[in-house]
């Protein structure tokens, strides 16, 4: 299904309109990495809402992004129960590793490195979202070995040439 | 010896599949339900088992599903809070990873006490796992015949769709989670009228708790009689506890409600690290004030911890020990209230900026004399001024280590440094 048509049917759940804006959202940010401003008009219009409705969300919940992130969104939680077991050892360890402070992105387009508040898997902090995935139980090691095999499917997924054709504008 | 009831799929391979579920007596709940009894007595035997919200609040399921109108003239609807975002809390995302259908089960039979037909799961979007395992599970439940039109050949009709957070911690407060369904940027409601009048779409709606609606199920099965047999008599039932922080075994346990703090830390969650000692514990997620070593004796129930100045709360179980600055785990704490207020109101958004900005400067060692009656001054103007419990919980968790742990702020100020680092 091509957005359009996804968007269509994740609307046909509600009675209203506008309670689909979210689902929209999420699915457009899926297709496009993030919102930019003619997403979100496209969005108001499959859906016949007015745009603003769209602005005031994609502004509101962290999870939209309405610039471009790497092509791996590192999102440590730093939240109490992460801080308590390190997370900042290890966000201090990626800056170093990346050669980026917290929320930029690398030269290649590769990782964007953010902090979130609690990612709700306190049972096994330190924890890292990456994608769709969690990473939890983090220390330096791992967090390298990780950062190795996000590096290797990065290069088997697009290699070197691609990588740096789709790193962000401005980056 | 305790038998856990929620989590008894935890570690059963296959847990989250329809067959494991079935396998283990799985929807036998709600075929009985449907053939046996009418919606009114289910809302009395939920009553009957004094079974309480298990989202934060406590407040009697039984009696809220009695606030839904029986005769409405529009559709009623169902949410299950599955927003779980209050820091140490992890349970409600291991339900619907793990057994999904748990909470389906408990759902329709919820739906069906109070009369709707359809359902919204509110989920926050970072589960993407247990986004795809309840998918997977409301799936297979429709083929089965276990949810859609008629179900088990009953005159009941009933649909359940996913609904996706987006990262807003303020979700969790349920006005706020319905302007959220409604598209709309989440920002509370005033009360009345309550959402049991007049919620989602202006309809009667019943909100519950991923933990709340999984009790329902084993109510059904095993009676009132047995769920109120387990804990005190005022918050009885089977509780999910998240262990986290600085203790060895951290996790996901089932105990009676009530269980003593101590107990639950020390010789379930094992302790401190080794060579440490317990400083503080904080019982019910960052809202709940924390609990100093000496305090620990106390059961974790609504009642019990009300009594002892904080709360049950999400049962989000933070263990810190003899090694952590207070000063720095109540600016990390405030810092999120900062970061998650919504906005709507001036006590709390421009109030917990001041705070945030005191107490960062404190901790780094930059603190001025005059800096700890300021921030009393703040706790006092936000707590009950903000528009919805947000404000409140950072107050209260701030006043309760200013109230233990003065000593260390005076340090901080004092020394002008951070005595920890």
């Amino acid at each position: 299904m091509n957005m359009r048509e996804k968007i269509e049917a994740a609307a046909a759940r509600y009675p209203d309109q506008r309670s689909a804006i979210m689902p929209a959202l999420l699915i457009a940010q899926k297709d496009h990495g993030h919102l930019p401003g003619p997403v979100l008009e496209e969005v108001a219009d499959i859906l016949g809402v007015e745009r603003i409705w769209v602005y005031e969300l994609a502004t509101f919940y962290t999870l939209f992004h309405t610039e471009p992130v790497g092509m791996f969104h590192l999102q440590l939680c730093d939240n109490v129960s992460c801080m308590l077991r390190g997370s900042e050892d290890l966000l201090r360890h990626l800056e170093v590793v990346l050669g980026i402070k917290k929320g930029g992105t690398t030269p290649d387009g590769l990782f964007t490195l953010s902090t979130v508040e609690c990612l709700g898997a306190c049972e096994m902090a330190p924890v890292m979202q990456v994608g769709d995935d969690y990473h939890g139980d983090l220390d330096i090691a791992r967090i390298d070995a990780l950062m190795d095999r996000l590096r290797a499917t990065a290069g088997q997924a697009t290699g070197a040439a691609d990588l740096a054709a789709a790193a962000p504008p401005g980056e | 010896m305790f038998e856990p009831v929620l989590l008894r799929n935890m570690d059963v391979p296959d847990g989250h599949l329809l067959a494991t579920y079935e396998a283990g007596g799985g929807y036998q709940a709600l075929a009985k339900a449907l053939r046996e009894h009418t919606p009114d007595e289910i809302v009395d035997l939920v009553k009957q088992s004094n079974l309480r919200g298990r989202g934060g609040a406590g407040f009697p399921t039984g009696m809220k599903w009695s606030f839904v109108p029986k005769r409405a003239g529009k559709p009623k609807y169902l949410c299950c809070n599955a927003d779980e975002g209050e820091p140490g809390t992890f349970k409600d995302r291991i339900i619907m990873e793990r057994d999904p259908h748990q909470l389906i089960e408990g759902m329709a039979i919820s739906a069906y006490a109070i009369g709707a037909e359809t359902a919204y799961v509110y989920i926050r979007g970072e589960y993407v796992l247990a986004i795809r395992r309840l998918e997977q599970a409301i799936a297979e439940a429709h083929a089965k015949g276990y949810l859609g039109t008629r179900i088990l050949g009953s005159d009941f009709s009933f649909v359940v769709h996913i609904h996706c957070g987006a990262g807003a911690y303020i979700c969790g407060e349920e006005t706020a989670m319905l302007d959220s369904l409604e598209g709309k940027r989440a920002q509370p409601r005033l009360k009345p009228p309550f959402p049991a009048v007049e919620g989602l779409y202006a309809s009667p709606t019943a909100i519950n708790n991923v933990e709340t609606l999984a009790c329902v199920p084993h109510i059904l099965a095993r009676g009132p009689d047995w769920f109120r047999g387990i804990g005190p008599d005022k918050s009885p039932g089977p509780k999910l506890y998240c262990l986290s922080g600085q203790v060895r075994k951290p996790g996901l346990y089932e105990l009676p409600m009530g269980i003593p703090l101590r107990e639950l830390v020390e010789d379930h969650a094992g302790g401190p690290p080794p060579g440490r000692k317990i400083k503080a514990v904080i019982p019910g997620g960052v809202s709940a004030p924390l609990i100093p070593e000496c305090g620990l004796d106390v059961g974790m129930d609504f009642d019990s911890l009300a009594a002892a100045g904080s709360m049950l709360g999400s049962a989000g179980v933070i263990v810190i020990d003899d090694s952590t600055c207070m000063v720095k785990v109540a600016t990390r704490i405030i810092e999120f209230f900062h970061h998650e207020s919504c906005g709507k109101c001036t006590p709390c958004r421009e109030g917990l900026n001041w705070v945030v900005k005191v107490l960062r400067r404190v901790e780094a060692g930059q603190g001025a004399p005059g800096d700890l009656e300021q921030l009393e001054a703040l706790c006092k103007g936000i707590f009950g001024n903000s528009f919805c419990a947000l404000g409140d919980g950072a107050a209260m968790g701030l006043k309760a280590a200013l109230a233990h742990f003065e000593h260390e702020f005076v340090a901080h100020i004092e020394e002008q440094r951070c005595p920890f680092h």
